[in-house]
């Protein structure tokens, strides 16, 4: 049969440029395990965040003027006289916040499923260093509305090269470009935030990519599904990303973008904590504002600078936070990646350290108050002690046998008939008859039956921790 | 392909060569890139003297002036103040000034070259926000040891009235004192030492 006009143009290009080949590779014949749950939505999520900080911020640049003198009021003047500006720069403010909210929910999914163990180091690493340059470029892009938050907070930041010994005070006048945060510093880091670290993360992105489709994603059990193949050399626990996870990926999408449009139309500065009030007022270096804090998502770091009494180790405390991170494969000694199949101890670890982190991440937004840099020191210690006694407590550790092939979890359809025989556990039916002769089903609910539900619930915790 | 006749020593040493000269190429390529991002000579330029007049100026007063795009202080220092100066010695960090920036006119026990009218550069030296102005005894907030002084909200440091940090604050060194000379008794220039007489 003679090819189609479309089939020949296919063909013209396929000689020319491996379309085919790349599409199969990495989507179509890309064999990712059956059993993602929720936690496997943040990474497209991510990557739909970055097109959307694209897109906007390009919108952005064509109205906003990176000049102390017209900075503050050209930011007004998109959300005032520009055409949508409002909308477009609310999703690029919200936007930088969504990004944090779903790399924390990433890194933390690695975290517990062991995502950063060999074969996987580079994958983390590139990961980490993408988090790297996705806090530079928020800090960078916080300075832009020239606000008396960006002033201050790029004040603080850029006096932290300033602790380093010898070399210090010369390389933050070099950063600056100024004895001050001046024009010469807004002008720079619009062009570190609008060029040259957006270039850094495709990059980055692209290498995480490529890392991650060479050795294969992780799932849940934490078991490599390469292990086992079908006859036709396909892992046998294995699906195409396309279409299964692109469909599956729509509806973390859909959700995503519901939470997404809400923040952005009822609460865009989410009560002062996407975009802090103090950053309406413009930017003057003779005052600071009352109580500054950085943005949320900076927040557990700068805790951990402010509990350090000194200003030298406080900086490397911040950045050791951040450097233990970084060496999280090595750290770890155990000879299962799952948090499923890990022993008690991990678990009760994991736990401390979510709650220092989320503590840590409340109290940078607080005052410096003596008991906040108490409670602070603690929390930051309970940090360093997860990361650092690692190799330490997962070597103890008594793990549980790891399965073959990937176990089955219930779906909520499965789930439906337990979930009623709890619900009926918890009320009493009585039958009463009105006044009218009819007789209908009066619920209440039956504290004995709550009772023994929620200790069930506990005892199960408490052996799920073990 | 024949391998015999390469001369793979050549080779390499001419890859070498290559590399170094292309490394010092490329370094000689950095020094322009990277030092087109130190101050320019406008900034550099920028750091014009102040002429400040305090005759106006109340007891207690705390004044902002701008020199070289940071805030300075000009704190009229009442007599009572200055004695609270004696009294916090022993909770510094340094109160004879040893390890902190000033001119040597001001290193003294109150920090100024008039014991009254205390100057200095309003950026904490922990990081560099400018701490608030906080004159009032023992404020609930600042517990009922404070005898007055500066506070940096960003991350607690306390200073006392001469601009002195206290011990156990992230702020390792006293509050700098700028250069500044009297012109009158009531005109200051804030950016000009005093001429040595010495």
């Amino acid at each position: 049969m003679k090819p189609t006009r479309i089939e020949a143009c296919c063909n013209w290009v396929e000689k020319r440029f491996p379309m085919s080949k790349l599409w199969n590779d990495h989507m179509a014949q890309y064999y990712a395990p059956k059993n993602f749950n929720f936690w496997y939505f943040f990474g497209s999520l991510a990557l739909l965040i970055l097109v959307n900080q694209f897109i906007t911020g390009i919108l952005l640049t064509m109205n906003y003027k990176p000049d102390a003198k017209l900075a503050f009021d050209s930011v007004e003047y998109i959300m005032r006289d520009v055409d949508w500006g409002w909308l477009v720069r609310y999703m690029h403010s919200t936007g930088a916040s969504a990004f944090f909210i779903v790399v924390y929910l990433h890194m933390f999914r690695g975290l517990i499923y062991g995502s950063f163990k060999q074969p996987r180091e580079l994958i983390w690493t590139f990961g980490m260093l993408i988090f790297v340059c996705l806090m530079a470029e928020a800090f960078m892009g916080y300075l832009l509305p020239w606000g008396q938050m960006s002033y201050w907070g790029a004040q603080v930041i850029i006096s932290l090269f300033s602790a380093i010994p010898v070399i210090g005070d010369d390389l933050s006048l070099w950063i600056r470009g100024d004895y001050v945060i001046s024009d010469a510093t807004l002008n720079r880091f619009f062009a570190f935030h609008v060029i040259a670290v957006p270039l850094v993360l495709i990059m980055l992105v692209f290498l995480h990519i490529v890392a991650l489709h060479e050795v294969g994603s992780n799932n849940p059990d934490g078991i490599e599904i390469k292990e086992s193949k079908d006859p036709w050399g396909h892992p046998v626990d294995g699906i195409p990303f396309h279409p299964y996870y692109t469909v599956k990926d729509i509806v973390g999408v859909g959700v995503f973008m519901f939470f997404f449009a809400t923040i952005i139309f009822y609460m865009p500065d989410m009560g002062g904590y996407f975009l802090e009030h103090a950053n309406f007022i413009p930017a003057d270096p003779l005052k600071t504002p009352e109580h500054i804090a950085p943005v949320w998502y900076f927040t557990p770091f700068y805790a951990i600078l402010r509990a350090v009494p000194d200003k030298f180790a406080g900086v490397i405390a911040m950045g050791g936070a951040i450097v233990v991170l970084f060496m999280l494969p090595w750290l770890d000694r155990s000879p299962v990646k799952s948090v499923r199949y890990r022993g008690g101890i991990f678990k009760k670890a994991l736990v401390f350290f979510v709650i220092s982190f989320l503590a840590l991440g409340y109290l940078g937004t607080q005052p410096a108050t003596y008991g906040a840099v108490i409670a602070a020191r603690i929390f930051t210690a309970i940090y360093f002690g997860f990361f650092l006694l690692m190799p330490i407590y997962t070597r103890w550790e008594k793990t549980k046998p790891v399965p073959k092939s990937l176990t089955h979890t219930p779906s909520l359809e499965e789930r439906i008939p337990a979930i009623k025989a709890t619900l009926a556990e918890m009320v009493v039916t009585t039958e009463v008859t009105t006044t009218d002769g009819r007789t209908t089903s009066q619920i209440k609910p039956n504290p004995a039956g709550i009772k023994a539900v929620l200790i069930r619930f506990a005892k199960n915790l408490k052996a799920s921790l073990e | 392909m024949i391998h015999e006749d390469v001369n793979t020593s050549k080779r390499q040493f001419l890859t070498t060569a290559l590399s170094v000269v292309g490394a010092v190429g490329a370094g000689y390529l950095a020094v322009p890139f990277l030092s087109q991002m130190q101050p320019s000579a406008k900034a550099m330029a920028a750091g014009a003297p102040v002429e400040v007049d305090i005759s106006k100026m109340e007891e207690g007063q705390l004044l902002r002036v701008a020199w070289r795009g940071k805030p300075v202080w000009i704190l009229n220092r009442t007599p009572e103040a200055l004695k609270t100066l004696s009294a916090v010695e022993s909770q510094l960090a340094d109160p004879s000034s040893d390890e902190s920036v000033q001119p040597t006119s001001s290193k003294n026990a109150v920090r100024s070259i008039k014991p009254e009218v205390f100057i200095a550069v309003g950026l904490c030296t922990h990081l560099g926000c400018s701490p608030t102005f906080r004159p009032e005894i023992a404020p609930h907030d600042l517990g009922a040891d404070w005898q007055g002084g500066f506070f940096c909200p960003c991350h607690g440091s306390k200073f006392d009235l001469a601009g002195r940090v206290y011990r156990g604050v992230p702020a390792p060194t006293n509050l700098d004192v700028p250069p500044y000379r009297y012109i009158t008794d009531t005109q200051i220039i804030i950016g000009e030492e005093e001429e040595k007489t010495a």
